[in-house]
């Protein structure tokens, strides 16, 4: 009977817990901009913009989050080069901020990005064409995570590379990636990547405004990133890809086209990773392509793996924890902050297999 | 009497000569040191009477004194008037050593010392000298040498020389080399038949030097020699393609070899277990710091220190992998994504712990004397003898593994447990126990791996971490838990990695192959050699 109440609560885009994630979010991103604009900067209540910049990061590495536990909780592919899709996604918006640099470049090329004119280029590479158009890049942004992800996917899963193979082939990916980038003569700016942004839109990327804009713009983004994949979760969809997480043969047995079903989930997925990304480019001020590392991509899961798989909510709660984490203890005790990701990786995955998600709900079910 | 007589004689006989030997002495003595003498004077035209009395000595010391001044090295010190050699340029100033045995070098600033002048006639003479000495060594690989050395600049006097040792040589490869000499100056003659044959003998020959000699002669009037000289570069171009090719797959066999060292152990916990160990770069890492430490704890023994360190190695990486076993892997049974990470997080912490021991600078292990050098085959083709024995140092590991897994009883129970569990356990085998050694086992051979490796690179932090991506590809290409996969699939990557590179460059190659794999994943998705029967749905 009980079973039968949370299926059906599940069934609905707006369950309680997405009721409740949506208000949170809504109430922490008002009074964080309350914070920041009304009180003044001696004020105890004060949040200072760095603080609210450093929130934003947070909240698209929440949204990177929740795109792999998608893929991760809800259908049961472990990607370990979702940080390329992201960085991709990062890379086109970072084109885009290349290009409205302008002439107030080092070197004052009107056209050319400073790097280009430092080696010698001429003239633009055909794919740097149309990036400055803001509509051209946010379409990219989509874009071109998710044609690399449709092409990948469509081979791996076609083929049914499964589990650890596929685990494998998709650091491969990334790494490939990241070694291209490195490269010069890719037209990406090689190691340095790109930065020395000056405006977006028109608004210039240091004002207090423009920064306050990106964060509530990656709330918001997180929030309908997060109902999008509700939507996904909650349809008929969702159902299939469960089902092709707990028994792939069986499914396909029945009659489900497996691989179309984790091709469209996977590529959606990679596409929300690119529009973390490109909100993520603006508010740190760089790309480059350490983004791509294995070592990346391989964090991001666990903030999935320690807030908990197949919630959603917890893989936000995992993206922040860690990355708040991350930020104190390299500040702090730079040398310890290794120790504590390897064994947060071990402890979680051996006491807490549902992640702090797993934790919340048990103690609500005893309470 | 008469015997008394004739021992007499002989007495002043030995007597007369010893005293006559000892004069003879003296005298080369007095011509060296006269030499140097004349050398100390800094001035050209001293000098060169000095190296033509230090010549004429055939004093044993001249040969290295002239050598120096021939190379720029020999400096007169001008405080204390004597000569001294350049050990090394500093930023300080000069390191010098006296030319006398037994003194310690000391660093001296620039206007202390001058170097001791030449021209290009004495540059020749010394040469001429020198050459003629080396061309009667009497081994046969410094003879070699001093020929190839000659070849570039052929002069009369050289060739007088060459010509002469031609006649007493009876190595067949310094005949070779000597007649490639003569070949090599009768080209410039004015018959066309001897030009010819000449042409015909040097078409043998790799040096550059004959090459050149070709090179210019292919823009001669005479169409007959022009041709065969023509036919003579394609047929040397043709070799040097051949030897260049085998080089390349030389090269390639040794990137192979570390491949496969590094993959195979992860090969066979992948296998039996089901489960990837990410922390294996780490374990690699491991070894490669046991070297380290075990040539710290015995510095005076440098080629044993390498020898000693590989069991050593194997035993500290595959205790500390049968504790990741214990301690991790044996909670997560079944369940492979999560053990995934788990070990990520292990190798996480064993980094850290490395750094924080041993600083996160990179340390450099020093490669014993018989692992240093190469072996020439010819101008072209030389194999440095580090990559030789990691070729060998593979064959022999893997060997030794298939050893193990074929004849043992503990190789049974791990294909036991590996093809099907449930029924190895009924049948009595504690896999368990199997899990635990099969683990320790693959972490000791990545321990091994670490002391290849250190011998190619530096020992840091990140060794580990920058094999690792590449050891999963092998794995997966050459099919999981299949040892001969291993070794073909790191072979070949090995090899066709080196075959792009010059075509490619470095990275794009690593480039190609990764999305080569990734693309073969998609025909074949269990590797080269998969699996067969029920295990293989596991």
């Amino acid at each position: 009977m009980k079973e039968n109440y949370t299926m059906q609560q599940d069934q609905a885009v707006f369950n309680r817990s997405t009721q409740i994630f949506l208000m949170v979010l809504a109430a922490v991103t008002a009074l964080v901009v309350i914070c920041n604009q009304v009180f003044a900067p001696d004020s105890a209540l004060h949040i200072p913009t760095y603080t609210v910049t450093l929130l934003g990061k947070y909240l698209t590495f929440a949204l990177l989050a929740v795109a792999i536990d998608l893929i991760w909780g809800y259908l049961g592919i472990l990607s370990l080069g979702h940080g390329a899709f992201f960085a991709l996604g990062g890379y086109a918006m970072g084109m885009y901020l290349m290009r409205q640099i302008g002439d107030r470049g080092v070197y004052g090329d009107p056209i050319l990005p400073d790097f280009m004119v430092f080696l010698n280029w001429n003239e633009l590479p055909w794919f740097w064409l149309g990036f400055d158009q803001f509509w051209f890049a946010m379409l990219m942004v989509v874009l071109a995570p998710g044609l690399l992800a449709y092409v990948f996917g469509w081979l791996a899963f076609r083929s049914r590379v499964t589990g650890v193979y596929l685990s494998i082939i998709t650091q491969a990916l990334t790494f490939a990636l990241m070694l291209a980038f490195y490269r010069n003569e890719m037209g990406f700016g090689g190691n340095n990547g790109l930065t020395d942004f000056k405006d977006l839109l028109g608004f210039d990327l240091q004002s207090d405004i423009t920064r306050i804009s990106l964060f509530v713009a990656s709330a918001i983004a997180l929030a309908f990133g997060y109902i999008a994949c509700r939507f996904i979760v909650s349809s008929k969809l969702g159902r299939v890809s469960m089902a092709i997480r707990d028994a792939e043969s069986r499914t396909r047995f029945i009659g489900y086209r497996v691989e179309n079903v984790k091709l469209w989930i996977w590529t959606f997925s990679a596409a929300l990773a690119g529009i973390a990304g490109a909100l993520y480019v603006p508010q740190v001020g760089i790309i480059n392509p350490n983004e791509f590392s294995p070592l990346n991509s391989i964090e991001m899961v666990v903030w999935v793996a320690l807030g908990g798989r197949a919630t959603l909510y917890g893989a936000v709660i995992g993206a922040i924890i860690v990355n708040y984490a991350k930020t104190y203890f390299t500040g702090v005790l730079p040398e310890v902050w290794l120790f504590a990701l390897g064994g947060l990786f071990v402890l979680t995955t051996i006491l807490l297999p549902k992640g702090v998600a797993g934790l919340m709900s048990r103690k609500g079910a005893t309470a | 009497m008469a015997i008394l007589k004739r021992r007499l004689g002989l007495l002043l006989f030995v007597f007369m000569s010893l005293f006559a030997a000892q004069t003879y002495a003296e005298e080369t003595h007095d011509a060296f040191d006269k030499g140097v003498e004349s050398l100390q004077a800094g001035k050209l035209k001293k000098v060169a009477s000095g190296v033509s009395a230090m010549i004429a000595s055939e004093d044993e010391r001249a040969e290295p004194l002239l050598a120096a001044l021939l190379n720029g090295e020999l400096y007169l010190h001008k405080k204390q008037k004597k000569l001294v050699y350049l050990v090394n340029k500093t930023d300080e100033g000069l390191e010098v050593k006296s030319i006398n045995e037994g003194f310690d070098s000391e660093i001296v600033g620039k206007r202390v010392v001058k170097r001791v002048p030449i021209n290009n006639n004495l540059r020749r003479e010394i040469k001429a000298y020198l050459a003629a000495k080396n061309l009667n060594h009497e081994k046969s690989s410094v003879r070699e040498k001093a020929v190839q050395s000659l070849l570039p600049e052929l002069d009369d006097i050289s060739l007088g020389l060459i010509k002469q040792r031609l006649t007493q040589e009876s190595n067949p490869d310094v005949i070779f080399l000597l007649e490639t000499a003569v070949s090599l100056s009768e080209l410039e003659s004015d018959d066309q038949y001897t030009k010819l044959k000449s042409i015909e003998v040097l078409s043998n020959s790799l040096e550059p030097a004959v090459r050149n000699g070709l090179t210019a002669l292919e823009q001669s009037d005479d169409t007959l020699v022009k041709t065969a000289a023509t036919k003579a570069l394609a047929k040397i171009q043709d070799k040097a393609e051949m030897y260049g090719f085998i080089e390349k797959v030389f090269f390639g066999l040794s990137l192979g070899s570390v491949l496969v060292l590094a993959a195979i152990g992860l090969a066979i916990t992948f296998g039996v277990m089901g489960c990837i160990n990410m922390a294996h770069g780490e374990l690699i890492m491991i070894g490669a710091y046991t070297t380290y430490v075990i040539q710290l704890l015995m510095p005076n023994s440098i080629g044993m220190s390498l020898l000693v360190a590989v069991p050593a190695a194997f035993l500290v990486s595959g205790i500390v992998g049968i504790a990741i076993e214990r301690g991790v892997i044996q909670f997560l049974k079944g369940r492979p994504l999560e053990t995934l990470l788990a070990t990520f997080g292990v190798s996480l912490i064993l980094q850290q712990a490395v750094r924080s021991i041993f600083s996160p600078l990179n340390r450099s292990v020093e490669t014993p004397e018989w692992m240093s050098g190469s072996i020439e085959f010819n101008p072209i083709l030389s194999i440095t003898l580090n990559r030789l024995y990691i070729i060998i140092f593979c064959l022999a590991v893997v060997a030794l593994l298939f050893f193990v897994l074929k004849k043992t009883v503990l190789g049974l129970q791990v294909r036991a447990v590996s093809q099907n569990r449930d029924m190895a356990r009924a049948m009595g085998v504690r896999s368990e126990w199997v899990d635990a050694l099969t683990f320790g086992l693959g972490s000791g051979i990545a321990g091994v791996a670490g002391v290849a490796l250190s011998q190619l690179t530096n020992v840091g932090p990140n060794l580990g971490q920058s094999y690792i991506i590449d050891s999963f590809m092998v794995v997966v290409f050459g099919g999981v838990g299949n040892l001969w996969g291993t070794l073909v699939a790191g072979m070949s990557l090995g090899v066709a990695n080196k075959m792009l590179e010059p075509v490619s460059g470095a990275v794009l190659a690593k480039i190609i192959m990764l999305v080569f794999i990734i693309l073969f994943i998609q025909k074949k998705p269990r590797g080269l050699f998969p699996q067969k029967g029920r295990a293989a749905e596991g």
